[in-house]
């Protein structure tokens, strides 16, 4: 067997049969679900909980509309007419959520301040905005026919634009779509990231490892240190990859089991932002997936998957190589803050254009540039993919990646050489450029 | 006689510093080659060389006669200073990895194992990880591990360290089998008295320079200086006292012997020859001690280093 594929063999299998390692593969699946479970389970708990609130209403133009008004999770209690404190104190005795004071006005603009909720603590910003919703709604209705308008005509004669969306060559999108790409460029590029970055340290400690154990010398009177690193980045890496199968495996088992033993209705978590933005795009859900399954069907779909191959890969390796340099150049873990930050910097950078700039304007001219950096372009390109890019730009970026790679690489393995001989002192940058010429 | 190993001229320079300065050495095939020197005097540049963990930037080494080329490391050995092992990895299938990676095969690597491992009486411990063993129990892996793939060449850098005197003597008699078996041994050390047990040819660098190599009973032949250790039981012991100063350069010794003896460091100079010290110092009394001085290695380095200071 060549050297090559053995020292993959045995880093793959040291990285596989590590305890640690396998704790991991199994219990971050079971964690992710378990607190998705129990974020579930306690916003079922908070869905239950009903508001009594009683509303006292001197003017007495409201209380028709709220005694019949059918709010999901809010009563509304008419009261008789009595003082406001005698009603605080009421309400406070009955223990309930609060109290709606509508004074008595001549002006219906005078309603627009003078309405109060009393309550124990400050209310939850959903209760408040149905409260502010209906007032709303009556008082304008009020003022429309105080100016002698028919709010119901007027409600008819309101019209609903949502303009269709086409591109020049005549494929429809839409704006579900858009957040449909977002989603697909986010996921692949946010992948690479978290991959780059847990993988890539569990190579720099091997690297670590070996010199502290102090095999290396023995090691490398028998292998080339470039082979050996090489050996390195590629068995972890399949380890990796090892571990990310068993997680979306173990995730997608486990996903289906505990909601049915713990008997949650996943489809109930829904946050409030949600419910505003399923509202307000004014479609209901069947028509939302139907675009959506149209908008997945126009997916350059073959494009993404070979390009997240290959972008995947180039990033991978050309993060990893620095990685193993620096695990090289120092002696232990704590030592490798300082040259952390500059393999950092362009990964967080190429998150942030793609998560603000290609969200604004996926073909503009900094999501553009950033796609050819080949510190930033796996990330950023990744996320323009979804919306399009022409193949020559695609294959423009993917040269210049791996041509850095090859150029990462030959310095990962001058400074890994010289660095994994190298002990006691923390190297400085200006030695690390010292040791390129050795 | 035949070298297996020719280093010719090296040089190498670590940015400013100059690790070693156009240094050549033979290494006679089939010997015990001590490489001798002080800390830092780049021994261990040049161990590294012949290992081609790093280039030298002048020079060319030669093994067998041949420009040495990267597929001759499965014909060295190399035990380094630094030693270690992975700590998590059983010792079995470590030392399997690491034949392996010097071009054995699974098979021939499995059974050379199992040699070695029944040789040194540690077949019980295939399955156990290094971290529960102790250091003299991982050093004994190293050696095995060292000499397993049968090289032409064996390289080791202060074997002895972190043995225990039984221990030592074991991997000593093991070098020395494995010296007559026809293998050819660089051993480098700060241990004199292993040297002067087991080295054939020494060689001293000091700053980066070789300042002396050859044959070591050469070597010494060239130090030696003429000098005796006697004692003897004198017939009158003023006389001889007196007598013994004004023929000969003296100075006293402290010898441990049974006997109550006048003690005495000659040194023959202007041509006295051996036998006629003995006749001179049988006439004043019984002789019962006398033995050439013979420098030590540890006296030749010293000698050496401190002159080039």
């Amino acid at each position: 067997m060549n050297h090559l594929s053995l020292i993959i063999k045995r880093e793959y299998l040291t990285k596989v049969r590590n305890k640690s390692f396998i704790i991991m593969t199994f219990l971050s699946p079971l964690l992710m679900v378990g607190i998705f479970s129990l974020v579930a389970y306690l916003s079922q708990l908070n869905n239950d909980k009903t508001y009594q609130i009683s509303v006292l209403d001197k003017s007495g133009l409201f209380i028709s509309d709220f005694s019949s008004k059918k709010e999901e999770k809010i009563i509304f209690s008419p009261m008789e007419d009595i003082s406001v404190e005698e009603a605080k104190k009421l309400v406070q005795e009955q223990k309930k959520y609060g109290l709606l004071y509508i004074p008595k006005t001549t002006n219906i603009d005078d309603f627009s301040n003078s309405i109060i909720f009393y309550s124990e603590e400050s209310p939850s910003l959903v209760v408040m905005e149905k409260i502010e919703k209906s007032l709303e709604e009556k008082v304008n209705n009020l003022k429309l026919k105080e100016a002698g308008l028919d709010a119901k005509k007027i409600e008819d004669l309101k019209i609903d634009v949502s303009p269709k969306l086409e591109t020049f060559t005549g494929e429809e999108t839409s704006k579900i779509g858009a957040g449909l790409k977002l989603i697909f460029g986010g996921a692949a590029g946010y992948l690479l990231f978290m991959f780059i970055i847990i993988y890539g340290n569990m190579i720099m400690r091997s690297v670590i490892e070996e010199k502290t154990s102090r095999i290396i010398e023995v090691i490398i009177s028998s292998v080339k240190p470039i082979k050996l690193m090489l050996g390195k980045i590629i068995g972890t890496s399949l380890a990796g990859i090892t571990q990310f199968f068993a997680w979306i495996i173990l995730l997608g088992v486990l996903s289906m089991v505990v909601p049915a033993i713990l008997g949650i209705d996943t489809s109930s978590i829904q946050s409030p932002q949600q419910e505003m933005m399923t509202q307000a795009s004014g479609q209901d859900m069947q028509e939302i997936v139907r675009t959506a399954m149209v908008e997945l069907h126009n997916l350059p779909v073959a494009n993404l998957v070979i390009m997240f191959f290959f972008f995947f890969i180039g990033g991978y390796l050309l993060y990893s190589s620095l990685y193993a340099a620096i695990g090289a150049a120092v002696d232990s873990e704590t030592d490798t803050q300082q040259f952390m930050l500059p393999i950092l910097l362009p990964l967080i950078l190429g998150i942030y254009v793609g998560f603000f700039t290609v969200i604004e304007d996926p073909h503009g001219t900094v999501a553009q540039v950033f796609s050819f950096i080949p510190f930033t372009s796996p990330v950023v390109m990744l996320m323009r993919i979804p919306f399009g890019v022409p193949i020559w730009q695609q294959i423009v970026s993917l040269l210049i990646l791996f041509a850095t790679f090859m150029a990462t690489v030959w310095f990962a393995a001058k400074i890994y050489r010289v660095g994994i001989l190298m002990y006691g002192k923390k190297p400085t940058y200006k030695e690390l450029i010292k040791w390129l010429k050795y | 006689m035949k070298k297996l190993l020719v280093v010719d001229s090296v040089s190498k320079s670590f940015g400013e510093y100059k690790a070693l300065n156009n240094l050549s050495i033979e290494v006679p095939a089939g010997s015990i080659f001590g490489l001798l020197g002080p800390n830092g005097a780049g021994k261990t540049t040049l161990i590294r060389i012949i290992n081609q963990i790093t280039m030298p930037d002048t020079g060319q080494v030669f093994l067998d006669g041949k420009p040495l080329k990267t597929s001759d490391i499965k014909h060295i050995g190399y035990l380094p200073e630094e030693r270690g092992l992975y700590k998590s990895m059983k010792v079995g299938e470590q030392a399997r990895y690491l034949a392996q990676l010097k071009g054995l095969s699974k098979k021939q690597a499995k059974e050379q194992l199992k040699y070695w491992f029944e040789r040194l009486e540690i077949g019980g411990w295939w399955n156990k990880k290094i971290q529960d063993l102790s250091k003299g129990m991982a050093q004994k892996i190293q050696f095995v591990v060292t000499v397993l793939h049968k090289p032409k060449l064996l390289i080791f850098d202060e074997p002895f360290s972190g043995f225990d005197p039984i221990n030592a003597n074991l991997i000593k008699d093991e070098i020395l089998s494995l010296r007559d078996q026809g293998a050819t041994v660089i051993f480098s050390t700060h241990r004199m008295e292993s040297v002067e047990e087991m080295c054939d040819h020494i060689a001293l660098i000091n700053k980066s320079n070789k300042i002396l190599d050859g044959n070591l009973v050469d070597i010494k032949r060239q130090y030696k200086s003429n000098t005796y250790e006697v004692a003897l039981i004198p017939n009158d012991e003023n006389t001889v006292k007196k007598i013994i100063k004004e023929k000969f350069d003296v100075t006293t010794a402290n010898l441990k012997t049974i006997n109550n003896e006048l003690q005495y460091i000659i040194k023959l100079t202007n041509g006295t020859t051996t036998n006629e010290l003995i006749k001179f110092l049988t006439s004043l009394g019984t002789l019962t001690h006398f033995v050439e001085v013979v420098p030590s290695v540890s006296d030749i380095f010293i000698q050496t280093i401190q002159k080039k200071l």
